[in-house]
């Protein structure tokens, strides 16, 4: 038996991580990012959604690949991701009432990510069901570390909070400090995806345009 | 000044190529270069010799706004005791204010001249001029009650956001000093506006300490106008005594620490227009505009006590006079060409007064007046060159 995860497969998953980051790279998703990362708790439960919604999607048009019609692809893979998007909705609404509040619109607008239509165009349709399931799960989880490392520095200065828990002791507020006010704000979240975007690229060299 | 040139000339090897301290080159040459006009000179293209440089202009405008700072410094000593009841000298008023200020100030600097120092060395190369002035208008632009701390991280935010990452001096789209102060406005809006942060009450390093006096209330006067509930506002200073226009032109009412006094502020602008740092164009327009603006406000405005607050008095009130001279005029984030300046400078007066009048939630509009232009600058000169460039074609060719 060869092995259970070759080096290509584990290059898919690994590459959207770091050096192919949807949001950091491509500057795809950009807009829930702004919208969710206020607050830990969401950001957790969008990053999860969209990895089960890309995951599950890529795996369907993969195996749909070869008998979809050119012409009409992109509204086949519009069914198939409102349909994973609804059920994912209706799941988080049955058992994860507060969070779904929460996320309002944001959950159906996954619908409109960039990085889904990307992934489903660009590799779901050329190639076999467990390399897109494996670049689902791996696009998914670059895009979710993003947005749960925005969310917590942004919860953390901006409430004093992480998951709704007081994290910054009493003792700080009595000497003067002040919860930033600027951070829950949506400018914020594009201020910190810039620094993980300038972190990131002054690591990897390749990645700067001469 | 041969005493001091001569101890610049004999350490200054140690800082050239091979010396010991040649890590700390740019250090050094930072402070050469503000002591001394550089005798290097450009060796390609074309260039025009001018005495002025980049930090001969800063520290003009630096000179330019002492009157602003020490009355400031007055007025935070004056208004401290007229909160606390106290009859003291002029000097114990001075000492006081200046004794309040100065931690501000040594924040501003230490920490942007830091950072400035920092990314000179990370970069290797010279340490830019362009915080001398942001650095003297941070202090001067923010309640004086403001948290130390809180005046360091935002010109730390101000600093590496606004200003490094575009480049550094000379690259920046918004005005640094702005930028540190919208980021305490909207981080920290308790310690920004309201009526309690204008007017020091409690002691400054053990000086002058006492108890509030009964009649005290520390809204500012444009802080009377957004809360009155009437469309006729009767402006009273921090114990309740009436005070008018002329009030606010000589500026001894509560405030940021350097924009009360319009007066102060005009000497800093008379000295800018004589020495043509600043452009006349710019700072007449806003004062045009927002008049204006206000005019019609007052002419054809809703029922409200901003819509009727007289135009002279938007104009003296608040930062009005402050930002039309020292902010709108910054030549890096300003329009450039000539016609631009015009439409630059009507337009921050006349959305200034907008903010004012028709959003309740900020009594003053000037600071998110001058950010809005800042961005709207390149495109007002692309225009102007554009159409300049269309008239020109158009008369080459009719003849």
């Amino acid at each position: 038996m060869s092995k259970l995860i070759s080096d290509k497969t584990k290059e898919i998953f690994l590459g959207p991580l770091g050096k192919n980051n949807p949001v950091t790279v491509q500057v795809l998703g950009i807009c829930s990012a702004l919208a969710v990362t206020s607050k830990l708790e969401p950001a957790i439960v969008m990053g999860l959604s969209v990895t089960i919604i890309v995951a599950f999607s890529n795996v369907i048009i993969s195996l749909l690949r070869n008998t979809i019609p050119n012409r009409i692809r992109i509204i086949v893979q519009l069914v198939v991701v409102a349909a994973l998007v609804t059920v994912v909705s209706e799941i988080l609404k049955a058992f994860a009432y507060d969070v779904s509040v929460q996320l309002s619109v944001y959950i159906g607008l996954i619908i409109t990510n960039c990085i889904l239509m990307g992934r489903l165009e660009a590799f779901a349709m050329s190639n076999k069901p467990w390399e897109s399931f494996v670049d689902g799960l791996g696009n998914g989880f670059g895009y979710a570390w993003i947005l749960v490392a925005v969310a917590f520095f942004r919860e953390l200065t901006g409430s004093g909070s992480l998951l709704g828990f007081k994290v910054i002791p009493q003792a700080f507020y009595q000497a003067g400090y002040v919860n930033n006010g600027l951070m829950i704000l949506p400018p914020m979240a594009l201020i910190l995806v810039a620094c993980i975007i300038w972190i990131h690229r002054a690591r990897n060299k390749e990645l700067q345009e001469k | 000044m041969n005493a001091l040139k001569n101890l610049v000339d004999k350490v200054k090897p140690h800082f050239e190529k091979g010396g010991k301290l040649e890590k700390f080159h740019s250090v050094f040459d930072g402070f050469e270069t503000f002591l001394f006009v550089p005798n290097t000179t450009s060796k390609r293209g074309t260039h025009i010799h001018d005495a002025i440089d980049s930090k001969r202009t800063m520290v003009m405008v630096i000179i330019a706004l002492i009157p602003a700072l020490l009355f400031g410094m007055y007025n935070t000593g004056y208004q401290h005791f007229l909160a606390i009841g106290q009859q003291v000298s002029f000097l114990d008023t001075f000492i006081f204010g200046a004794l309040a200020v100065l931690p501000l100030i040594v924040v501003a600097y230490g920490v942007g001249l830091g950072i400035e120092f920092i990314v000179a060395q990370i970069k290797g190369h010279e340490i830019q001029e362009g915080f001398l002035v942001s650095g003297m208008l941070i202090p001067l632009i923010v309640p004086i009650d403001t948290p130390l701390w809180m005046v360091g991280v935002a010109t730390a935010f101000a600093v590496v956001f606004a200003k490094e990452v575009f480049g550094g001096t000379g690259m920046n789209i918004f005005n640094v000093a702005l930028v540190t102060r919208a980021f305490l406005f909207f981080a920290y809006p308790t310690y920004m506006s309201g009526d309690v942060v204008w007017v020091r009450t409690s002691d400054t390093f053990g000086l002058g300490a006492g108890n509030v006096v009964d009649a005290y209330a520390g809204a500012t006067p444009l802080g009377q106008v957004a809360t009155s509930a009437t469309t006729d506002v009767n402006l009273v200073n921090i114990i309740k005594e009436p005070i008018s226009f002329i009030d606010g032109f000589i500026g001894l009412i509560p405030g940021s620490v350097g924009e009360t006094s319009t007066l102060a502020i005009l000497i800093g602008a008379a000295l800018l227009l004589i020495t043509r740092i600043a452009s006349w164009k710019t700072m007449f327009s806003v004062f045009a505009g927002g008049a204006l603006m206000a005019l019609v406000f007052n002419t054809w405005g809703p029922d409200t006590a901003a819509a009727h607050f007289p135009w002279y008095n938007h104009l003296v009130f608040g930062g009005f006079a402050f930002g039309a001279v020292f902010m709108a005029t910054d030549p890096v984030t300003s329009a450039r060409t000539e016609t631009g300046k015009w439409i630059y400078g009507a337009l921050i007066g006349a959305m200034a007064i907008i903010i004012r009048v028709l959003n309740p939630g900020y009594p003053e509009g000037m600071m998110l007046a001058i950010l809005l232009l800042n961005i709207f600058a390149p495109l007002i000169d692309y225009y102007v060159v554009e159409a300049n460039i269309k008239s020109r074609l158009k008369r080459a060719k009719t003849n």
